[in-house]
């Protein structure tokens, strides 16, 4: 019998809803981690009970959490006693350090800046592996763990591109919040950062290059330059993983041939503004996105909360509102906040800045809150536990 | 033996529930009772100080008898209340960010 196991970030704690198949009754787990920042958990689709979580706070710094039971139970690898040959507890689960001279990069003003490391954004468990697992950080770079989250290293290639001086950070900060690998080729995989664009490495993450091409952005002084978009999130279905979705800051974006061009695909939209994105578990060209009304107005048009989703691959959508508030809803949905599960038909899962997480198990069809009146959400992953 | 009250974050982190006691080889100084904190809770390592520079995370504050040290030199001597543990000493989140 299938269960399902939701992986839900709040700003105040990490939460875990559980169900059956039928996906009708949750049980909610938390908070773990109670007051600190959960910007990210997720599994190893090799061994679904490990799951890696950012924990992170302004005053404290970064941590990360590993559990190796589904998340009843957690623990910081690194921090155990550990003793380095000065007789120093080790703790270096959460020393994240910049491969060489860090460098700078373009500030909110224009001028250059350090790379300081903040905090991790996602995290991404390698296919097979799951002592291996990569981080996106903010400031924007990869690191990458071969042990189960205990020690990290910078894949510093991306950080090093030719053009990492001209990357900016965006209203939340130079993050790289994305992070998709090719099932078919693991040497590829693709990331995105606000506000540089998405990145494409083909031979394992030592070298990489930007793939923009297409994208527009008027708000930027060249809207078709090699780099400065802010990318809100891509995403790709695991049988075609040369075709790539993207939730810019505005549009909504297509590209068949693994990010070397991109079209629009916003259509129909009532407003191409948005965060995330995501792809329907067995048919690669249904698409979901949330709208939302302005970077200035972050919350959908109209007070109404609307996913819409596409089964062409974008341009034509249609809104998907049963179960959904349809006035007076004022919450956002954050770009790591959406996931699907892969259970026949599809179940999609979003949180809301307005603490709510909605499901459908009808592949959007109609919509109901499995939880309501969490902590802000900033992410959302789901496990579809065999 | 030191006692140390360490902000609520780091208590769950350390899971404990009241404040922690170390015991210093040398004398009691900032850096001295950090270090003991985490040689004996190393999941704090990162959390107070940076891992390599050790400068004090900016919106961490140490108080010693009721008077924010912050500034002070981490080598320099703690107050004997400190040292000889009738008085505790601070590790606070700074008042910020709502």
């Amino acid at each position: 019998m299938s269960a399902i196991r939701v992986l839900a970030g709040t700003r105040k704690g990490a939460f875990i809803l559980t169900s059956d198949a039928k996906r009708k009754k949750w049980k909610v787990d938390g908070p773990h981690f109670a007051g600190w920042e959960i910007y990210h958990m997720k599994g190893s689709p090799a061994d679904p009970n490990r799951i890696y979580a950012s924990q992170t706070s302004a005053w404290f710094g970064q941590i990360i959490q590993r559990s190796n039971d589904g998340g009843k139970t957690w623990d910081t690898p690194g921090g155990g006693p550990t003793m380095s040959p000065q007789g120093m507890s080790m703790g270096e689960s959460n020393k994240f350090v910049y491969d060489g001279v860090p460098g700078t990069h373009q500030w909110y003003d224009g001028t250059q800046h350090p790379w300081e490391f903040r905090r991790v954004w996602h995290l991404e468990p390698a296919l097979k592996d799951p002592n291996h697992v990569y981080a996106g950080v903010e400031d924007a770079a990869l690191f990458e763990s071969k042990d189960g989250g205990a020690t990290w290293k910078e894949l510093s290639g991306l950080r090093k591109h030719d053009s990492g001086p001209k990357w900016q950070p965006g209203a939340g900060g130079m993050c790289l919040h994305t992070i998709l690998i090719d099932p078919k080729n693991q040497n590829r995989m693709f990331v995105a950062i606000s506000a540089a664009g998405a990145f494409r490495t083909d031979d394992g993450g030592k070298t990489w290059k930007p793939i923009n091409k297409g994208l527009r952005s008027q708000y930027i002084p060249d809207p078709t330059a090699e780099v400065g978009h802010c990318v809100h999130r891509i995403a790709l279905h695991p049988s075609e993983p040369n075709t790539l979705f993207m939730q810019k800051h505005w549009d909504v974006m297509r590209s068949d041939d693994a990010g070397d061009s991109w079209k629009e695909v916003s259509g129909n939209l009532p407003s191409d503004f948005g965060f995330p994105i995501d792809v329907h578990a067995h048919d690669p060209e249904t698409i979901y996105v949330v709208p939302i009304k302005s970077d200035s107005e972050h919350y959908p048009p109209d007070g109404k909360l609307r996913v819409y989703r596409s089964r062409t691959g974008g341009n034509e959508w249609e809104e998907l509102t049963k179960g959904l508030p349809q006035k007076n809803c004022y919450v956002n949905v954050l770009r790591d906040a959406m996931s699907v599960d892969s259970l026949d038909p599809c179940g999609i899962y979003f949180g809301t800045t307005g603490g709510q997480v909605y499901a459908s198990a009808d592949a959007g069809d109609s919509w109901e809150p499995i939880v309501r009146d969490l902590p802000a959400v900033l992410s959302v992953e789901v496990q579809t536990l065999k | 033996m030191i006692r140390v009250v360490l902000p609520h974050h780091l208590r769950t982190l350390a899971r404990v529930t009241d404040e922690v006691q170390v015991d210093l080889d040398g004398g009691a100084t900032v850096k001295s009772v950090i270090d003991a904190i985490e040689a004996k809770y190393p999941a704090l390592r990162g959390t107070i100080r940076d891992h390599d520079t050790l400068k004090r995370r900016s919106l961490v504050r140490f108080f010693a008898c009721g008077e924010d040290i912050s500034h002070e030199s981490p080598d320099a001597p703690l107050p004997d209340a400190i040292a000889n543990g009738t008085e505790p000493f601070f590790i606070m989140g700074a008042i910020a960010g709502g």
